[in-house]
């Protein structure tokens, strides 16, 4: 059994329990529980994943081809990214090896415009309000409201660059939340030419105000120098996909794991068979696993994922303004930025610019519009697919079997990749700010400003499911019993 | 038009058993969304930080039930929410997390956190601080009296536009042809 510092307290009933519930501006259902002493000193702080879907089971069963429109049901904030990934693995399932030109490119062209809707989300809607208007500030306005109404332009530059986004999916995916433009082995719909033109028409404004995004992070950066580079900060291993040139590349790559120091664990690995490198801890206290690298161990391998990752430990951006921004965020405060946990919203904006620079210029390529839009081959019985979500490196694995019923399935998503990186960065500002002090609405935003910075979704990591310690029984408005819990059923 | 009826409305949203997406439709309105902010102000919500309900003119919820903690916010919103309003496929029918309800939750629990091949060290999660899941999926209504419901996987950013301003003008809210829809 690990036992890092501030995990687990060593007498817990002596404690007093402060909790935060629900943690507010994240999408998904989680809490933090801190463990307090009589002389205010935090004994313990966890971050717990509170909800099960049990996803991979109930797609058992289901016909292969309903699995794309299935899965992106775990996340209306990312839908695209498990659609993408579901694809991706029954790529491999219908033998489509290598999709068409046309297929690929339309695949790429949704996954852009989704995460620039979710960055955009995730900084202008959820996470602007804390870096605007302070970490303790006034609860009343510490929102998407309070920053329309102090800061307008902001708040319509976020909105606009999310709206394109979603129309950028809607044009790809038929639908601007869980639509249904690809599918194993292709895409079921090129753009027309009026689709294009119209996506086009926008694209450059959105870049502007990508690159506005990026340089209002650093300005946030440079007001507040020391607080900004350590805040939650801590030393953590890395894992994201790279193209072979090093390059980064959301949609499609090997897998690159490195120390904290940039040593390679390893690199430009196959993620067919990543069970090799990746395996997952359980513990008691959250439904989310904690996975870690094989290689170093349950206890040292643990890792993070998402922007911060993708944008320091790529060799390089290719696309020319996001590509400058990544070399400046690079070598700003002599590296100290890249390594901060807030670093992780400027990393965001550098990949909002990437995204918008990505669409432009597949938006100027004439086999969006082409008609061969679907490849087959050799028909196979599992399938691994990865591609870098808004969040980081999303893992889905399907054996499929010869009636074409899913018969096993297995998730890794992006936030689950955090779960101990997220836990540390807690009991780092726990330590920091919290320790020793009286405990206020704005002290207790500090820890939820720690865990905004890596957007976690807590509801994609909730695909599995808990044990029943009581039981409760759920009445109607009548008083009826409608459902009720066995005491532990196992 | 008088002073009263121009009062801001209070309104409550959250997500229980659901992806977030009814949410992500709402924010679809997009540019409305500042016109909105001139009639309505924010209660308890993912985009706030209030973390309990108060005195509310309209709740929206998105999501079934699926665990204890889900009932208890449910009920904290009917109990202080005039309208409630049921948005998206899973408050209205459970939507795809119903699709748990046919299988047996041991065995869910043995295959995901004990024989998956991912997984390296074993164990149930049975910590106090986990909200108990309960047996079955349950949509809104077999809980909490439910004023309004709004269909969709998700409902339209058009839809939910439609349905709030229909509501705040004081009209019984019609989501005509092409704002109904099931998927």
């Amino acid at each position: 059994m690990s036992n890092f510092p501030l995990e687990t307290a060593a007498h817990p009933e002596q404690l007093r329990r402060v909790v935060i519930e629900p943690v507010s501006r994240v999408e998904g259902h989680g809490k933090v529980t801190l463990l307090m002493d009589e002389d205010d000193h935090v004994q313990q702080a966890r971050l717990h994943i509170v909800e099960f879907r049990a996803f991979e089971k109930f797609i058992q069963g289901r016909p292969y081809w309903e699995v794309p429109v299935m899965v992106q049901r775990l996340c209306g904030i990312c839908p695209v990214s498990h659609h993408l990934a579901a694809c991706k693995a029954l790529d491999q399932v219908v033998g489509a090896t290598q999709l068409t030109p046309t297929a690929e490119k339309l695949r790429r062209l949704m996954h852009y415009g989704q995460i620039l809707q979710s960055h955009a989300l995730h900084f202008f809607h959820l996470s602007s309000p804390d870096l605007l208007f302070g970490f303790d500030s006034d609860l009343a306005k510490r929102n998407i409201v309070g920053v329309a109404a102090e800061y307008p332009e902001i708040a319509r530059q976020g909105v606009l660059l999310r709206k394109y986004g979603q129309e950028v999916i809607r044009h790809t995916a038929g639908k601007r939340i869980h639509g249904t433009g690809a599918v194993p082995g292709g895409v079921n719909k090129s753009l027309t030419a009026a689709e294009r033109d119209e996506l086009q028409k926008d694209v450059y404004q959105m870049i502007a105000w990508s690159r506005e995004a990026v340089r209002l992070v650093k300005r946030l950066f440079e007001q507040d120098l020391e607080n900004y580079r350590s805040f939650g900060t801590f030393e953590a291993r890395t894992l994201s996909l790279v193209r072979a040139d090093g390059a980064m590349d959301l949609y499609h790559g090997g897998l690159r794991a490195q120390h904290a120091d940039g040593r390679t664990i390893f690199d430009h690995v196959d993620y067919d068979h990543y069970w090799d490198q990746i395996s997952e801890e359980v513990k008691a206290w959250s439904y989310m696993k904690f996975p870690y690298l094989r290689v170093l161990g349950h206890e040292d391998g643990w890792y993070r994922v998402g922007p911060l990752t993708r944008v320091t430990r790529c060799d390089f951006i290719p696309t020319p303004l996001a590509d400058r921004e990544r070399r400046e965020f690079m070598a700003f405060d002599e590296g100290r930025a890249a390594k901060s946990t807030l670093g992780f919203h400027w990393a965001r904006m550098i990949e909002i610019l990437h995204s918008a620079e990505a669409i432009k210029d597949l938006l100027h390529d004439d086999d969006l519009l082409g008609s061969d839009l679907m490849a087959g081959g050799e028909r196979q019985a599992r399938g691994v697919g990865v591609i870098e979500a808004p969040r980081g490196t999303l893992i889905h694995h399907y054996r499929v079997d010869e009636n074409d019923q899913v018969a096993r399935a297995n998730l890794i998503v992006s936030t689950t990749h955090n779960n101990h990186a997220m836990n540390i960065a807690i009991r780092e500002v726990a330590k920091k700010y919290l320790d020793g002090r009286k405990l206020t609405e704005g002290l207790l935003n500090h820890i939820e400003v720690a865990v905004r910075a890596f957007d976690p979704c807590l509801s994609c990591a909730t695909h599995a499911i808990g044990k029943m310690p009581l039981e409760v029984q759920l009445v109607d408005a009548e008083g009826a019993v409608i459902d009720s819990l066995v005491r532990n059923s196992r | 038009m008088t002073d009263v009826t121009r009062r801001k409305l209070k309104v409550a949203t959250t997500s229980l058993a659901g992806c977030f997406g009814c949410h992500m439709s709402f924010l679809d309105i997009d540019e409305r969304l500042f016109p909105l902010l001139e009639r309505i102000e924010f209660d308890r919500s993912p985009l706030t930080d209030i973390k309990h309900c108060g005195p509310c003119d309209i709740g929206i919820i998105e999501g079934g039930i699926c665990n204890a903690e889900n009932v208890h916010v449910l009920r904290e919103f009917r109990a202080n929410c005039k309208i409630l309003v049921a948005m998206g496929a899973c408050a209205v029918t459970g939507g795809l997390p119903a699709q748990r309800n046919h299988l047996d939750l041991g065995q869910c629990l043995q295959e995901v956190y004990l024989t998956e091949p991912s997984v390296g060290h074993g164990l149930i999660p049975n910590d106090p601080e986990l909200p108990l899941p309960l047996d079955k999926v349950h949509p809104l209504h077999e809980v909490v009296k439910v004023d309004y419901f709004i269909p969709g996987c998700p409902p339209s950013g058009d839809a939910i536009w439609k349905f709030l301003t229909d509501l705040i003008e004081g009209r019984t809210p019609k989501l005509g042809h092409g704002l109904i829809h099931y998927d």
